[in-house]
């Protein structure tokens, strides 16, 4: 019998979202080219040009294959962090989850495993740790940024558990190779090829099925998507086992690249890959993003951290810029908006 | 509206204006309450009346146009301004602390004090009784508010009003929760209070007691001032023009329908502590409404029905399969769709495109393989935007720059195209404007002479008993009455409704 609700909802949140169209016609034209992934890939080819002249070997097919492979794990794992971020969640227990599967690579081998048995079982065991962050996060409705804080420490500890101090190197030739090697005939190496793959799917899948639109629906608006009949809980428990699945791969991938099995293997990738994702255009409130601007993210990020090796800046100074970048992406969108609010004030 | 008499008014709106956003609540109201007066605000649901009840009580502040009291501007900065003022609001629903006594409500922050500071008990409950005293009713000062009846606690706050020489009282739906004595004696109170001196705005979807209570009527219809007048004289037909802006075969054009098969079956449905032994037929072709006062749990059921919620026990059948608690995707499946209570948090992805909205609950109908086809998601989206007449600029367009109206028609869309057998609808037409509400009313009834089941929650009971084929009650978590169309009246629904026997 009450009014009171109809007429109070339009005062919570009657701003029209963000991307509503101005009163003009020229949206497409401009509001295409200021894409937040048009202007990181733009910035891309700028640092990339910035290096090619300050530093000579920069441009060089072997520094790039190498800058390339040594994204790799990054580049993986942001793959399903961004499906994560745009369904409004995290998994900062990524490198942990690296570490962990470095771990127990060493630890198999040193005790006499084959590699064809040690990989599916560490990948299982990726698998499982995403799985306990999806029930935290699902069954029990806690929020992602603190089950991941907290197995983040957890899966690191079990890590040192399994291995101690110790590092296990000394891996069979063949499968070291298969983590550094190119693909015959390009300057490619393998753990790229695979991850041009898994972008490509990765891609189809965020824009192009049943599955992706949802998880825009899911960040967007939760409880909108579960009355559409989504099965919100079901697709963030896949995105966890997802997410660490990959955490997992990337670490054996690590391991043979290296060829050093130790726990603290890959400490504080996490924040290059959210890094990444965020600077990709993905918002961190969930529901925005393109896995394009992701890559391109991914790319700056890797670029910037082999351009800033190559000047010999240490790698304090490096955390400090994969810092500062993060933060900027994520002010950068909000200024903007705030921008286009006041400019769009004074138009009727 | 200046010649209004010579004296002055207590407190007066004029040329008021107020938005949010898009909306525009309220243009150009203005409104006199005169000292000794009962002055009604008539108005459909989303007409305007809560924000200028908000506007009076110093909750907003008008964007242009003035409050006056005593024939000065004033600006409220917020309710304690208002309070101070002498403006007082009783909601619907008060809320009282329910562990302190009453008189310890009334004096609440004002207590009266005695030796060394400590709180007077014996001068507060004195106090209280002639507060009581003064309205004409017997409530003990020294028992906890905790159990009192929505009708007492009014008194109570009436009361606390009164402590505060409050000479604006404005009474927002206060007798929509009441049994027909309880609204006898707050009636006498507030003639009372007339005699005494007090501005009364009273605000009330039963137009009968607008009639019995009121000397003046001002009308708002979608925010707009429609007429200010003596309610001597006035028709209830006068009224109901006034505040729909047509007549009423208009807005609710009822088919006659068939009722077919079976569609929906709820049986001994129960969750709880919310409903209990919920059961109920929805034949196809049937439009049958459930209402009810707010907090009965008719939302509950609806979104138990659809597996939002779950369920304790009972069962919901749809087209003969019994469907498993809390899956909304199998309820989707039997052929079941929601229209929810609220549109922006749970009929709508609001930072999605129209077309993207609009084929959220069908991603599955449109693959192509496995992946979503961007054509057929287009053609979706098109066929439904004619189909129910969306005033859009693009589908490409956010949801949220479409008018509440619209928004709604984007959530039918969304569900229609699911082909459902069994529809059910949440406050369809809260707070949209009227024109839209035909259109809506429009659909549903040919949605059911169609053949689809419709379940409809209301708590607009014109439109219940405009629509309905069978009206059932809710009371307190169970279904309290059936009532056939050809018997539901605003009295038999409301005395259903406030637990009197049906």
């Amino acid at each position: 019998m009450s009014e009171t609700t109809s007429e109070a909802a339009p005062a919570q949140k009657a701003s029209p979202g963000p991307d509503a169209p101005g009163p003009g016609t020229s949206r497409r034209g401009v509001g295409h080219l200021l894409r937040w992934d048009v202007l990181v890939t733009a910035l891309l080819l700028v640092v990339f040009l910035g290096g090619s002249l300050t530093s000579p070997s920069f441009a060089s097919a072997g520094n790039l294959s190498f800058a390339l492979g040594d994204l790799g794990e990054i580049a993986l794992i942001a793959l399903a962090m961004t499906m994560l971020v745009v369904a409004a969640e995290v998994d900062l227990s990524v490198a942990s989850v690296l570490g962990l599967s470095s771990a127990l690579v060493g630890s198999l081998w040193d005790a006499g495993w084959s590699i064809e048995t040690i990989i599916p079982l560490v990948i299982v065991v990726g698998a499982v740790c995403g799985l306990v962050n999806g029930l935290l996060v699902t069954r029990l409705g806690l929020p992602s940024l603190a089950v991941t804080i907290g197995t983040m420490a957890l899966y690191r500890g079990l890590a040192y558990v399994v291995l101690g101090d110790r590092a296990i190197a000394e891996f069979p030739q063949q499968y070291a190779s298969l983590a550094v090697d190119d693909v015959p005939g390009t300057p490619i190496p393998y753990p790229v090829a695979l991850f041009v793959v898994l972008a490509v799917v990765t891609a189809i899948v965020l824009h192009s099925t049943g599955f992706g639109r949802s998880l825009f629906a899911i960040g967007s608006q939760e409880e909108a998507a579960f009355f559409a009949g989504i099965r919100v809980k079901r697709i963030k428990l896949v995105l966890f086992v997802l997410s660490g699945t990959i955490a997992a791969f990337a670490g054996v991938i690590f391991t043979l690249r290296y060829g050093s099995a130790r726990a603290d293997n890959g400490v504080g990738i996490e924040l290059a890959v959210i890094a990444a994702v965020l600077i990709g255009g993905v918002d961190f409130d969930g529901g925005k993003g393109t896995l394009g601007g992701v890559i391109a993210g991914v790319l700056l990020i890797g670029l910037l951290r082999n351009l800033l090796m190559l000047n010999d800046v240490t790698t304090e100074i490096q955390s400090v810029v994969t810092g500062l970048l993060l933060i900027v992406s994520v002010l950068t969108p909000r200024l903007a908006a705030v921008i286009r609010q006041r400019r769009r004030l004074p138009a009727p | 509206m200046g010649e209004t008499g010579p004296e002055q008014p207590t407190l007066a709106l004029s040329h008021v204006s107020k938005a949010f956003g898009a909306v525009r609540a309220l243009r150009d109201v203005s409104l006199e309450l005169f000292a000794g007066e009962a002055h009604a605000l008539a108005g459909e649901n989303g007409a305007g009346k809560s924000t200028l009840v908000k506007t009076l009580a110093g909750v907003h502040r008008p964007d242009s146009g003035q409050v006056l009291l005593d024939g000065e501007p004033v600006v409220f900065h917020g309710p304690a301004d208002a309070q101070q003022a002498g403006v007082a609001v009783i909601y619907q629903e008060p809320t009282l602390f329910p562990d302190l006594s009453v008189a310890e409500n009334i004096f609440m922050g004002r207590q009266p004090r005695g030796g060394l500071g400590r709180i007077d008990r014996r001068t507060m409950n004195a106090e209280a009784d002639k507060l009581f005293e003064r309205l004409g009713v017997g409530l003990d000062p020294q028992r906890p508010a905790r159990g009192l009846s929505i009708a007492d606690q009014q008194l109570v706050e009436i009361a606390k009003a009164l402590s505060r020489n409050a000479r604006v009282l404005i009474m927002d739906e206060p007798t929509a929760a009441l049994s027909g004595n309880e609204v006898a004696r707050l009636f006498n109170v507030v003639k009372a209070l007339r005699e005494q001196g007090c501005a009364v705005l009273f605000i009330s979807h039963r137009l009968d007691e607008i009639f019995e209570l009121c000397q003046r009527v001002t009308t708002l219809r979608d925010g707009a001032w429609i007429a200010a007048e003596p309610v001597e004289g006035l028709t209830h037909e006068d009224l109901i023009r006034r505040m729909v802006g047509r007549d009423l075969d208009a807005l609710y054009p009822k088919q006659e329908t068939v009722a077919g098969e079976v569609a929906l079956k709820v049986d001994r449905l129960t969750r709880e502590g919310v409903f209990a032994d919920v059961s109920f037929e929805v034949r196809r072709g049937e439009i049958v409404a459930l209402a009810g006062l707010v907090g009965a749990g008719r939302s509950e059921v609806a979104r138990a029905i659809f597996g939002i919620d779950r369920f304790d026990a009972g069962s919901v059948t749809v087209g003969g399969t019994r469907l498993p608690a809390a899956s909304p995707t199998a309820a989707m499946a039997a052929g079941l769709a929601l229209v929810p209570e609220d549109r922006r948090q749970q009929g709508l992805v609001m930072e999605l495109s129209i077309e993207r909205n609009i084929g959220l609950a069908g991603l599955r109908d449109l693959r192509k393989g496995p992946l979503i086809s961007r054509a057929a998601e287009r053609d979706r989206a098109r066929d439904w935007a004619v189909r129910l007449q969306l005033k859009f600029g693009r589908l490409t367009d956010g949801v949220g720059v479409l008018s509440g109206g619209n928004q709604q028609k984007v959530v039918l869309a969304k569900w229609l195209a699911t082909g459902p057998s069994v529809l059910i609808v949440d406050e369809p037409t809260r707070g949209i404007d009227v024109g839209t509400k035909a259109e809506v009313h429009r659909l549903l009834s040919e949605l059911a002479a169609q053949g689809i089941a419709v379940l409809m929650i209301s708590s607009d009971l014109p439109e219940v008993l405009g629509m309905a084929d069978r009206v059932l009650v809710m009371h307190e978590g169970r279904i309290a009455a059936e009532i056939p169309r050809a018997d539901a009246t605003e009295e038999s629904v409301m005395s259903a409704a406030t637990g009197r026997a049906a």
